[in-house]
């Protein structure tokens, strides 16, 4: 659906160069390759879920053969025709995938951009509060034209996420506070804070005891993209962009090639004359940011266009998960936010017409997770002649 | 009871790793396998390692063939292996490691610590490995660590001990300590393979030098019947220069000044202890002593790599002393850090990007922050081809780069472009012949084109070889200066402390 636009001279990227020396194309075929036998397994390993998830059939499938396998095979046809329709099966289908990849996306972005830079962000979950309250802040109460009120209420949001990513960045820099520590317990101060924020009379809605913002103004809403009986907003298309952005961040400019620099060995950084704790800090920020405008996407973009602590839902998580599929490399994030919201929305519709629990979605999400994260094991399966794995930490341990 | 080698053949994809390879050790023989990286050597170890099965031939134990399929068969066979980079577990006391794999087990599977301690003392004490068996690994030098691992293929009973690289990480004591700890497995009737490309240790103990290239055993001399030119013609396959031509000095203004500098290292200790020093321009100033010194601390400071307590820096008269890294690269001056992985590289990075690390936000490879990765793929491409870089590519990370090759990025980065002043710390440690010829070709031009040149390295025959002067550090001070043509011996001594 995206042409990457690839620049001819870009300089490789990620640790996978063996395909990169080998041509674009072969670098293409191989990276989706795997992903796509993962995905493969993980619904064939799902489709034996869903048979033996009907209990009655396993009786039956010693008493009657024949019609236990038809009953099952109707079941898992039934279920994964829904999954497939759900996902992509039509207009409002595709709208609600993209709807979903959405904030994925944008976060992913944040946690991948942070994983090149060597540090591990468990806080999008924070960073995305934290800038969706503030864009809800501008949202309400900045009157102008929604060209104008819409950007500056996305900057709210970025403002937000750098704020708090930029906290934690600027811990580690000073103090060599692992960043995995900090995040965490900056998403806890988040929480907090927001609750108590959406209970003040700036942001309450009024008449209201929970903590719940007014109602963002309607000039600060994200338009629908598809038409106004599809949910899929410009947040979406605002994603796209920040794919080419971080893209064109991390691999064509320098302050990219500071991160990347320091992110493998920030003593080699160090020597060749960047000053480390700036760029950590500069990192988290840009990784903080990206998580805010997830953040700001989920007030602006979805009814009933409140703030409330439950805003980011288990996104700023489930994005660790996609950076981590999209092997912190940001087309590939792009691919993995898209999975993932085709299966959240596929997955309601597998519920819905089979009466397959949505868990299920959630189990296939992890499987799929489990075949990326370990290509020996899909390579065994499927005796794909493989080169040298990847190897490469994404991250190192806890040592400072 | 001889260790043999017949006929081995071992391919890796694109390329003979070992052709056609025989090799013999006797019981109480020396044997030194030499070699420029990349030669073989470590694939040969490795087949005797049980690590590697070979494609063709035989390992053969007293003439009988014997199948080594991993290395506990390897081990079974009496044959040990002391690695380069120790397999230690460095929260672990000496006992510990020493017993690790084979624990010496009691009642109820405890493990029996006083047997295994009494064990690791009886070795310590048969073959004069000093140990302290209680020690943590991580808290004892790097010599004792070794002895550590050879213990540990003594306790395996090891009748063949390979080393690879073993003075490599070794100060210049150290190595004459370990020297005697061969010896004395020597006459306890061990057959020793000592792998190395150093060829003044091949000479020294061996009994015979078996000399590889490009897979191949090229030469199987005895020391007496060759010296260090014929051995390095050998290894390299061309006639080498050992001896670096320099042309005639002209010296010029003090670029590099040096005063009263106190820098103190990890543990607060002052490294440095008052060192003063001048490096005039078109000079090498080498800076000898034994590893440890403060060398490294002296220079961090001077590059802005770490504080500087007290004292003053000063490149042709600009006070630096609290100058950051990139304010010298700015000032002319050129860095060849000690240590080429861990601070001279990105290793992820790909040869083009290590090519532009610390000018890689200048005009032309920046413009604001936009990077031209056009203009820094030429570069890269030129400098890949006038200094000789051997490469795939440009866009290869450069650990695929062999050791030498890898400094020879560094030195084309630090050297392509006018500069007035040149560090270069140990350029040419642990890299292969043909390299370090180049690199100190290199050195020399950039002498004599003007730039002052402060070299610091362990290799005492390196400084005599580039310096025009030399100082001795010792205990953080700087304890003599001496002439390149002075005696060795009085150098030597200096390096120990003795002002003799």
């Amino acid at each position: 659906m995206t042409q990457v636009d690839e620049p001819r001279t870009r300089p490789p990227e990620g640790p996978d160069w063996l395909a990169r020396a080998t041509g674009v194309g072969a670098s293409v075929g191989r990276s989706l390759l795997l992903p796509t036998l993962a995905v493969i397994t993980a619904l064939l390993i799902g489709a034996l879920i869903i048979a033996f998830s009907d209990v009655q059939n396993v009786p039956l499938l010693f008493s009657d053969t024949p019609t236990a396998l038809s009953r099952m095979w109707n079941e898992v046809a039934t279920a994964y025709r829904a999954l497939f329709l759900g996902s992509v099966g039509s207009v409002n289908a595709i709208s609600e995938s993209l709807f979903a990849a959405t904030p994925l996306l944008l976060a992913g972005l944040g946690i991948a951009l942070g994983f090149r830079a060597g540090l591990f962000n468990i806080g999008a979950q924070g960073q995305m509060l934290i800038g969706g309250v503030s864009a809800t802040y501008v949202g309400i109460y900045v009157s102008a034209p929604a060209i104008v009120h819409i950007p500056l209420t996305i900057l709210a949001g970025l403002a937000g996420g750098m704020l708090w990513g930029g906290l934690a960045g600027l811990l580690k820099a000073r103090t060599g506070a692992h960043e995995v520590i900090t995040t965490i317990m900056g998403n806890f101060i988040a929480l907090f804070l927001v609750q108590w924020l959406l209970t003040t009379s700036v942001l309450q809605d009024p008449g209201r005891n929970n903590p719940q913002s007014a109602a963002l103004a309607e000039t600060s809403h994200l338009p629908r993209i598809f038409g106004s009986q599809y949910r899929v907003t410009v947040g979406f298309l605002i994603a796209l962009a920040a794919v080419f952005a971080v893209h064109w961040l991390l691999y064509r400019s320098s302050i990219g090639f500071e991160f990347r620099a320091v992110g493998s060995n920030p003593q080699a950084g160090s020597y060749a004359g960047m000053n480390v704790a700036v760029i950590v800090t500069l990192a988290m920020a840009v990784a903080g940011g990206l998580a805010g405008i997830a953040g700001a996407n989920q007030v602006m973009g979805l009814q009933p266009y409140k703030a409330s602590p439950a805003l980011p839902g288990s996104v700023g998580f489930d994005a660790i998960t996609v950076a981590l599929l999209g092997r912190s490399n940001p087309i590939g994030v792009l691919w993995a936010a898209l999975l993932f919201g085709a299966l959240t929305a596929g997955g309601r519709a597998m519920q819905g017409a089979a009466q397959v629990p949505i868990d299920l979605v959630v189990v296939l999400q992890a499987l799929i997770v489990i075949f990326v994260a370990a290509p020996a094991m899909i390579r065994a399966i499927f005796r794909v002649k493989g080169g040298t794995e990847d190897t490469t930490p994404l991250t190192s341990g806890w040592g400072s | 009871m001889a260790l043999e080698l017949r006929g081995v053949t071992k391919r890796f994809p694109g390329v003979v790793a070992n052709d056609n390879v025989s090799l013999s050790v006797e019981p109480g023989e020396v044997v030194a396998l030499l070699g420029e990286n990349g030669a073989g050597k470590t694939t040969l170890m490795n087949i005797l390692y049980g690590l590697y099965t070979p494609d063709e031939g035989t390992v053969l134990i007293g003439g009988e063939e014997i199948e080594l399929g991993s290395t506990a068969d390897a081990i079974a066979a009496g044959i040990g292996m002391v690695h380069q980079h120790f397999m230690l577990v460095p929260v672990f006391t000496v006992t510990e490691n020493v017993i690790l794999g084979q624990e010496p087990t009691g009642v109820a599977g405890m493990i029996d610590r006083d047997r295994a301690r009494k064990t690791v003392m009886d070795i310590s004490e048969r073959y004069k490995l000093r140990v302290e068996p209680e020690a943590l690994i991580e808290n004892i030098s790097v010599g004792v660590q070794q002895r550590v691992e050879i213990i540990k293929v003594l306790d395996r009973k090891a009748r063949f001990v390979i080393f690879d690289e073993p003075t490599a990480v070794l100060t210049p004591q150290e190595v004459e300590e370990f020297f005697g700890i061969l010896n004395g497995l020597k006459e306890d009737g061990k057959g020793i393979i000592f792998i190395t490309h150093k060829l003044g240790e091949a000479l020294n103990v061996a009994d015979r030098i078996v000399v590889m290239r490009q897979g191949k055993v090229v030469a199987e001399v005895r020391p007496e019947e060759v010296d260090n030119q014929r051995l390095a013609e050998l290894m390299v396959g061309r006639p080498v220069d050992l001896t670096v031509p320099k042309g005639p000095q002209s010296v010029g203004e003090v670029v590099l000044e040096v005063s009263d500098l106190v820098v103190v290292d990890d543990r607060k200790v002052r490294a440095v202890d008052g060192i003063s020093f001048q490096v005039r321009a078109g000079e090498i100033v080498g800076i000898a002593g034994v590893q440890g010194n403060g060398q490294t601390e002296l220079i961090e400071g001077v590059t802005g790599m770490r504080p500087i307590v007290s004292g003053s820096v000063l490149v042709n008269g600009t006070d630096v002393t609290k100058a950051s890294p990139r304010q010298l690269h700015r000032l002319g001056v050129s860095h060849i850090p000690e240590d080429r992985q861990e601070s001279g590289l990105v290793l992820d990075f790909t040869v083009a990007e290590n090519m532009i690390l610390d000018s890689y936000y200048e005009d032309p490879f920046s413009r604001g922050v936009v990077m031209d990765w056009d203009d820094i793929r030429e570069t890269a491409k030129r400098l890949v081809n006038q200094y000789d870089v051997r490469t795939p590519g440009i866009d290869v990370p450069v650990s695929n780069l062999s050791g030498g090759n890898q400094q020879k990025v560094i030195v084309a980065r630090e050297f392509d472009r006018e500069v007035d002043l040149v560090i270069a710390a140990q350029p040419t440690r642990g890299i292969d012949v043909g390299s370090i010829e180049y690199i100190h070709t290199q050195i020399v031009a950039k002498r004599d084109a003007g730039a002052a040149v402060l070299l610091v390295s362990s290799e005492l025959d390196e400084v005599r070889a580039l310096a025009d002067r030399i100082l001795v550090m010792f205990h953080g001070r700087m304890v003599g200066e001496f002439s390149p043509g002075s005696d060795i011996t009085d150098i030597g001594l200096a390096m120990l402390g003795s002002t003799a």
